[in-house]
């Protein structure tokens, strides 16, 4: 049988996430369909039509599915749940909220956070923090998965062509609403899929100070990420958080400046090709999982860092 | 209003857990557990609305072994009002919690209900969503900021891109994240205090819910270990090594 993928958009683009599940979903057995359900996506519709080894997309467009709210898309992935083995999602703050419904209302248990596919009821699934990896079997009927992107890669965006058909599903619940949005806007590239990351922690003393790294990511191109303490705070917004209870990402290079390494933060970055720490306290735990560790006062090394870029001409800017 | 918040005993965040020679689980023999943090936040939350005169009464619920008193317990210190315990001895997964919980909320009819995001342990992240779903609840997940109003609460949620604000109907299942609020230290009085707060106790099976593990754990492993690597002098070194050792850059 087949898998189905629900899809993460904002009406307009389908979001990176999406292409890692699918390449999950592809390891079963059988065709890989993906849900659109969105307000006037028709955009969304057609991309995820192009999705290399995508053969059908399912597109409801209703008012009812334009903000993603997990009581109105339940009902409609559930009503399609006959025709599939496996449903998947991205485990994203968007999987996350909305395939444990789908599963409660299956009786279904749900696989959260899989990083890796034994067979199809068979998973690898991290827990505390990534210090335990379980390997768990599913005997339900169906299985109801979320998927770490960093333990897949994105399927090609272009290559397919799915035919697209329209569904009509239950709409509207009238259970809850959306009122609005407050979403972070940056010219650097997204967290989760960027080749660099730099983060700064509770080290970082202040918001303000954050202009040091972000000196040091423009130049390399990278996104920027935070440690709990530093969002907290309130240097950084939340959606900044790398962690455990944050984000989990798996850059090619990863730098941590002023964060002292708890198993919560390593949780979310320790996949990352090539660390390095730039830590005052030569004792600080992430040392010890660092490839590459400077210990100096980050006041000082980062504007020195982003002077060298510019000296050895790597700065993209 | 009522308030009732589920709870889950796990082992103590700053534990370096470990995984057990014969691969069957982690280590929990004389390990130590707390309530789980999120859960933390969610009692903390319900008790505040309490002092605001929002909520009537605050009860919390737990399933799982005798110990998961003592958290009970914690959170009749922060200042919930009783406790309902779920005895339950087998591996409970979150399907059965949100039965457990579903099947007492029935009997407390709660005008809201309040999880943690997450457990600590397995970080499953999914009992809130599955217990709304039951009920045919309403869901406000990863709570940052709740505000009752009538009827509905408007709850603002720390989601990938930032933060989404969304009204949902009452009775309704919310859960924590991080910033909703800073747990409060229980006072030495409050912990006396209650000792003598009320606990329901009985089992899983008394309360009628078929808790069996759908999930089955074939093996726990630990993760491939990363080995530490150089420190380098300064900066200079750093660029270098990172440019033609690792070639990152
Ligand atoms: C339930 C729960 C969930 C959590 N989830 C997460 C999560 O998802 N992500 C996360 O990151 N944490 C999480 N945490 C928190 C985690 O346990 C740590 O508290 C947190 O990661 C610490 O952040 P930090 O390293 O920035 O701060 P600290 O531990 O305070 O470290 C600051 C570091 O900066 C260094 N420093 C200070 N000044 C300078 C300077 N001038 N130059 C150089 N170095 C300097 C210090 O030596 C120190 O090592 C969670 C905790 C709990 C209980
Ligand atoms: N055994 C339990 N008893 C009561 N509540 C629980 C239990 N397990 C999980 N929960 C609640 O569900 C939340 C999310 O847990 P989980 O879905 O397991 O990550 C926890 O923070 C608790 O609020």
């Amino acid at each position: 049988m087949a898998s189905l993928v629900v899809a993460e958009h904002d009406n307009i683009e389908l979001k990176r996430a999406t292409l890692h599940a699918v390449t999950a979903a592809s390891q079963f057995e059988g065709e890989v369909h993906i849900l659109v359900a969105g307000a006037d996506s028709a955009a969304v519709a057609a991309a995820a039509a192009q999705v290399a080894g995508v053969t059908k997309v399912l597109h409801a467009d209703d008012p009812a599915y334009g903000h993603g709210l997990a009581e109105n898309l339940a009902p409609l992935i559930v009503g399609l749940a006959e025709g599939y083995d496996h449903l998947l999602a991205c485990a994203t703050t968007f999987g996350k909220n909305t395939m444990p419904r789908v599963a409660a209302l299956l009786d279904v248990a749900q696989i959260s956070e899989i990083s890796a596919i034994v067979s199809a009821d068979t998973f690898v699934r991290p827990t505390y923090a990534g210090n335990a990896m379980a390997t768990v079997k599913s005997n339900d009927a169906r299985k109801v998965i979320t998927v770490r992107a960093t333990a897949f890669d994105a399927a090609a965006e272009e290559g397919g062509s799915a035919a697209v058909e329209a569904i009509d599903g239950p709409g509207d619940q009238g259970l809850s609403r959306f009122e609005r949005h407050e979403l972070s806007v940056s010219e650097r590239p997204e967290l989760t899929s960027a080749d660099i990351v730099v983060s700064g922690g509770r080290g970082m003393q202040s918001g303000e100070n954050f202009s040091l790294v972000e000196a040091v990511a423009d130049r390399l191109g990278a996104a920027v990420g935070a440690s709990r303490a530093a969002v907290d705070a309130g240097y950084v917004p939340n959606d900044y958080q790398v962690g455990q209870t944050g984000k989990v990402v798996a850059p090619n290079l990863y730098v941590a400046v002023g964060i002292s390494g708890a198993i919560q933060h390593l949780a979310g970055m320790k996949d990352s090709k090539v660390i390095v720490a730039i830590n005052k306290d030569e004792e600080a735990p992430i040392f010890q999982i660092a490839d590459y560790g400077l210990v100096a006062d980050l006041f000082k090394a980062l504007p020195e860092l982003a002077e060298e870029l510019d000296k050895q001409n790597i700065s993209k800017n | 209003m009522k308030v009732l918040v589920g709870i889950k005993r796990t082992i103590d965040a700053n534990v370096k857990v470990r995984v057990k020679a014969d691969e069957s689980g982690v280590e929990t023999a004389n390990v130590k557990m707390t309530i789980n943090p999120f859960c933390e936040i969610a009692v903390e939350e319900a008790v505040r609305m309490k002092e605001a005169g929002i909520a009537e009464e605050v009860v919390v619920v737990t399933a799982g072994p005798e110990e998961a008193r003592q958290t009970l317990m914690t959170a009749l210190a922060i200042g919930a009002d009783r406790a309902v315990h779920v005895v339950a001895e087998q591996d409970i997964q979150p399907l059965a919690v949100a039965k457990v919980l579903k099947a007492v909320i029935e009997q407390e009819s709660p005008g809201l209900v309040i999880l943690g995001k997450q457990a600590i342990d397995d970080d499953s992240n999914q009992t809130g969503q599955m217990l709304a779903a039951l009920l045919g609840w309403p869901q406000a997940t990863f709570a940052s900021k709740i505000t009752l109003g009538e009827g509905e609460a408007e709850v603002t949620r720390e989601i990938d891109g930032g933060l989404e604000t969304l009204t949902v109907k009452l009775p309704a299942v919310v859960t924590t994240d991080l910033r909703l609020n800073e747990p409060r230290y229980a006072s030495l009085p409050n912990i006396m205090k209650a000792k003598k707060k009320p606990i329901d106790a009985k089992t899983v099976e008394e309360w009628g819910v078929d808790a069996a593990p759908r999930i089955e754990v074939l093996n726990v492993k630990s993760p491939g270990k990363r080995e530490a690597g150089v420190i380098v002098e300064n900066v200079a070194e750093l660029v270098d090594k990172l440019q033609n050792e690792a070639k990152v850059l």
